[in-house]
């Protein structure tokens, strides 16, 4: 634990350490269809691959669910966040898989869910399917295409917009006696955060197995194993791991905003604590590179419930 | 401040051209100015002083209190501002609006919205033929805003509709939507002989099947599209219906295939 200070709440072991994170661009749709189950699939299949910038080209999932009366086309749908390092990376991804994973899905429509500094294009760039056939329509200060496929229609509105304050890499790094507990205390931490609007868990399941440090000794390698959590390796290398924890897993965290990434935290914190060491994690810890690369610091002692 | 106020003296005896009276037109003169603008059209043409008792300071807000047929080209070329009329109105009303609401709470002639390019109209009463349509040697008709008749329209609504929604709410005469070029007329009510007759792009939305259609449109059978839906709530909260027009899976025809047929006509099935 290198003499790191640490608070206790629960029975569980609270490093005093911070998650550090970096400023991203990110855009948001709704994506609709004639039942849940579709609009999920669309958005399951678009967000598939997405799970981090290293090796994706972005990092993507469902922000939450939406009932029929929440939507633009009174369907069921859910919301859809993208986060990328760039703006030009986020637009080539966002077109690649609405193109390839939204249009193509029974029945969906798609609609912009942000309003950013700038658009970003949804149906503009996909409208040339439509082959002459397409159809502008202008309404209600919205612009949207309607393209004809076989199922009838894809409605898809012109634009989304981009957002510059959007925050990537937040996390929590769960420490357990077992892979059973590590696993409880994630997914209570995940179902926590995902009652956060704003806030997404690319990862699968919203867990990450294979936290990563920068850099490794091959050449080439942007990340590698995060040796010091392996419990593995716990003896042969500088661990931060004690005796008694033998599974570690990370959530980590993108938002919409710096707000929404802290009270994702704040909410992860609260439910892991809540389960208590017995069942779940006997420490939390968080994962950062010592403050100078990323531009958000989130602490955990400033999250505790 | 309160609005500029035109009060009707009595029923004028020459036909008079409003279009000076708009919040940019008057912006900037006295009293006095403005009881001095032209507005008759005959070779002894009245003033506005003569035809109206004027009151108020506020340009951007005019009213005009009680309405001729008399009345043309009121509200021509607003581009901000509003601008209300106590009742009905003549020619071209709303004419190259860019901009502002133009509200009337009679009726209107005909071209009323003529090549408007934004803001909204709205006619409380009924209009005339050539609804938002071109004057003769111009190309296109409106090109954009929002256009309502809450009364009935004549015949040739929206010809040459380039962009831009008109609704009319209690029906129209022959040849709604007449050459369109693309965008959208809304008719609840009945509509005329040959709807989109020679349409290009564009859409006739209609609460009812058509009747008398040219035989150049098409049909294309049921849709099921997500489209009504977000059209439908579009006019429910805009307060243009006070129920969905469209509903699920409305019926349609393409056309006019005697030009390039890339228009549509949607309508509520059943009726």
């Amino acid at each position: 634990m290198n003499g790191m200070h640490q608070l206790n709440r629960n029975g569980v072991v609270i490093d005093d350490t911070f998650a550090e994170a970096f400023g991203m661009r990110a855009t948001a749709i709704i994506i609709t269809a004639p039942t849940l189950k579709w609009a999920r699939q669309a958005a399951i299949t678009m967000t598939g691959y997405a799970t981090s910038v290293i090796g994706c080209g972005c990092e993507a999932a469902i922000d939450r669910d939406l009932p029929a009366s929440k939507t633009p086309d009174g369907r069921p749908g859910c919301r859809v966040m993208i986060f990328a390092m760039g703006t030009d990376e986020l637009q080539k991804q966002l077109k690649n898989r609405l193109g390839q994973c939204v249009l193509t899905s029974p029945g969906s429509a798609c609609f912009a869910d942000l309003e950013g500094t700038a658009p970003l294009d949804l149906g503009n760039a996909l409208r040339y399917f439509g082959d002459g056939w397409q159809i502008s329509k202008k309404f209600g200060g919205k612009h949207y295409w309607r393209v004809p496929v076989m199922d009838g229609e894809f409605l898809c509105e012109a634009t989304t917009g981009l957002t510059k304050l959007a925050v990537g890499g937040g996390n929590l790094l769960l420490l357990a006696a077992d892979n059973a507990k590590a696993l409880r205390a994630a997914e209570r931490a995940v179902a926590a955060i995902e009652k956060v609007p704003g806030a997404i868990m690319p990862f699968p399941g919203g867990v990450v197995r294979s936290g990563s440090k920068v850099g490794g000794k091959y050449k080439g390698m942007m990340a590698s194993t995060n040796d010091a959590f392996a419990p593995t390796l716990r003896g042969v290398v500088n661990s931060a791991l004690t005796p008694e924890v033998n599974a570690v897993l990370e959530i980590v965290i993108d938002g919409e905003n710096n707000d929404a990434v802290t009270a994702a935290m704040r909410a992860g914190l609260k439910a892991v604590i809540e389960l208590g060491p017995k069942r779940g994690a006997v420490r939390i810890s968080a994962g950062n590179y010592g403050g100078k690369l990323g531009k958000f610091h989130y602490h955990l002692k400033d999250l505790l419930p | 401040m309160k609005a500029l106020t035109f009060s009707l003296r009595a029923e004028p005896e020459e036909r008079l051209d409003l279009s000076a009276l708009t919040p940019a037109g008057l912006a900037g003169l006295t009293d006095e100015q403005i009881e001095k603008l032209r507005v008759g059209t005959t070779r002894n043409p009245a003033l506005v002083g003569d035809i109206f008792k004027v009151t108020g300071k506020d340009p951007q807000s005019i009213i005009f209190e009680g309405g001729s047929a008399r009345f043309d080209k009121v509200g021509t070329g607003l581009s901000g501002g509003a601008i209300r009329v106590t009742g009905n109105v003549g020619l071209e009303a709303g004419r190259k609006m860019s901009g502002g609401s133009l509200l009337i709470d009679g009726s209107a002639g005909d071209h009323a919205g003529s090549g408007m390019v934004d803001g909204r109209l709205e006619i409380k009463g009924n209009a005339g033929d050539y609804l938002g349509g071109p004057l003769a040697g111009e190309i296109t008709g409106m090109e954009g805003g929002l256009l309502i008749v809450r009364g009935k329209a004549g015949n040739y609504a929206g010809e040459r509709l380039r962009r831009g929604i008109i609704a009319i709410l209690k029906g129209c005469g022959d040849y709604a939507g007449y050459r369109m070029i693309a965008g959208s007329i809304v008719v609840a009510g009945r509509v005329g002989a040959m709807p989109g007759y020679l349409m290009k792009r564009g859409s006739l939305f209609l609460d009812r099947r058509p009747e008398n259609l040219a035989p150049t449109f098409v049909d294309c059978g049921e849709t099921d599209i997500a489209f009504s839906g977000v059209f439908d709530r579009f006019l429910v909260q805009e307060k243009i219906m006070d129920k969905p027009l469209l509903g699920a899976r409305p019926g349609k025809f393409g056309g006019d295939v005697a030009v390039s047929g890339k228009g549509e006509i949607l309508f509520r099935r059943g009726r």
